[in-house]
């Protein structure tokens, strides 16, 4: 593509796919590079309770700093609230570790269960899951866990300017919920319904 | 890979045995996946069912061809499949890039998907940087197609009557001469690895692209889903009286997924 300027740039496309690794052949070094890589990039789930699976039938899910923040601020507490997982995984973007002390600016992702009715689960998940971590999040968190009639409420945020409506973003009063549900949950929705063309991307996505 | 729809009371899988499956190469312009758009909406395809992979990048949103209140509120992910048994027809529709090094695991599942569930042919929807074309290349048509031998066998008369162009093979080292040919789809995504892929394991494939930049594809769209059309005649081309002409442009219902592409409504304060 050429510039105003003359000179010729490569223009990024909405394709995705990088034409360089598509055109190299592997070599054994690449390979064990790339395994490398794929090892430390590999998400650790960790259960402090004994018994696995843990059985579940409400699973609440904050992902994202905001939406963490707001289970903090009005739901977890040290006395209904006992910690019982963490994960563990590193991208560009976070590190976790294993602690379970963790303060609000860190980058965590934490489990825990209502000491009154153990079946009741909660995350909050504060880090960055990248695209390639997402999936494997997904298998390991729903993996260990026996589903009693699961309802997962996902809660998450996105920046107003990200919202396609057809007035300007800048007149709209914000915050405001939307929600996307399954054909399965039949129960009263408390807010609107998510209206095309709009998106949900990444974890909550997963 | 596919997990077919719970559609209660139905059949547990559907049977694709005998049918043509299309299918987008995430390509420059995203033009395959937008003619795929299009096929899905105008010909009111029912969702059978989608693929559980990790391929691609998650994605989730409320119903992209929804046509009123009712039918607005049925999820949608990144790779759905819709079918129209009337044309024995599967349609594949992905969403969402590849995650990086996840594009042959993605081909290499897709295409034992195709073998174990007997569809009888592919048709690959894609594109390719228009900004690579050589001199022959810019003149003329941008549309070009490419036949598996298996296929040529099948079609190749048909589309010879068809008058299309097949994609040109370019030298595998420019500048030199008696280099050897190769095909060479820059900015086409997959569609090289699974053309390839499904001559070697004599799959019925043939891919239709067009050249194109970024841009608004959306005529690019309608263009490749016309070139589609003169061959599977999905739709019926019907003569304009006004002009005299077959434009079947006209008979492609756009879906309500294609608004507001380009942003949001801007401010009055701006002004």
């Amino acid at each position: 593509m050429a510039t105003f300027f003359g000179e010729v740039v490569v223009a990024p496309s909405r394709a995705g796919l990088d034409e360089e690794e598509e055109a190299r052949e592997e070599t054994p070094e690449d390979r064990e590079i790339r395994r490398e890589i794929e090892k430390k990039r590999e998400v650790e789930v960790l259960w402090s309770c004994a018994e696995e699976p843990l059985v579940c039938s409400r699973f609440i899910v904050a992902i994202g700093r905001n939406a963490a923040a707001f289970l903090s601020s009005f739901i977890l507490d040290s006395v209904c609230w006992e910690v019982v997982g963490v994960v563990k995984l590193w991208n560009e973007w976070c590190r976790t570790s294993s602690t379970t002390n963790v303060l609000p600016t860190d980058s965590f992702c934490l489990f825990y269960r209502l000491i009154s009715d153990p079946t009741v689960l909660l995350c909050q998940c504060s880090c960055y899951v990248a695209e390639d971590q997402q999936f494997q999040w997904l298998e390991k968190v729903f993996g260990s866990m026996q589903k009693k009639g699961l309802q997962v409420t996902i809660l998450s945020t996105c920046p107003v300017a990200d919202y396609k409506t057809q007035e300007s973003t800048l007149t709209l009063v914000s915050p405001f919920l939307k929600a996307l549900k399954t054909k399965e949950f039949q129960e009263q929705v408390c807010c609107p319904l998510l209206e095309q063309p709009n998106i949900v991307r990444d974890l909550p996505a997963a | 890979m596919f997990i077919p729809c719970d559609r209660g009371g139905g059949p547990a899988a559907p049977d694709f045995k005998g049918f043509t499956l299309l299918m987008p190469a995430v390509s420059v312009g995203n033009v395959g996946q937008l003619a795929i758009d299009l096929v899905i909406s105008t010909l009111d395809m029912t969702k059978v069912g989608y693929f559980y992979t990790d391929c691609l990048v998650p994605m989730v949103g409320n119903n992209p061809y929804a046509t009123a209140e009712e039918n607005s509120v049925e999820l949608s992910i990144n790779a759905e499949v819709y079918s129209l048994p009337s044309k024995k027809l599967v349609v594949l529709q992905i969403r969402s890039p590849f995650i990086k090094n996840k594009y042959r695991p993605f081909c290499e599942t897709l295409l034992s998907w195709v073998k174990s569930s007997k569809c009888a042919r592919v048709v690959l929807l894609s594109s390719s940087h228009a900004y690579q074309r050589d001199d022959e290349q810019l003149l003329g048509t941008p549309l070009r197609y490419l036949l598996t031998p298996d296929l040529e066998k099948a079609v190749g008369g048909h589309v010879k009557e068809l008058n299309w162009k097949e994609m040109e093979k370019v030298a595998a080292y420019p500048g030199i001469s008696n280099t050897e040919k190769v095909l060479h789809i820059p900015g086409g995504g997959i569609t090289k690895l699974l053309f390839t892929e499904s001559c070697s394991e004599g799959i019925q494939m043939a891919v239709l692209l067009k050249f194109c930049s970024e841009g608004d594809n959306i005529p690019d769209a309608f263009v490749l889903v016309n070139y589609l059309n003169e061959w599977l005649q999905l739709i019926k081309s019907e003569v304009s009286t006004s002009n005299n002409s077959t434009d079947p442009s006209s008979q492609w219902k756009i879906p309500s997924s294609w608004r507001l592409l380009f942003g949001n409504g801007l401010p009055p304060a701006l002004f």
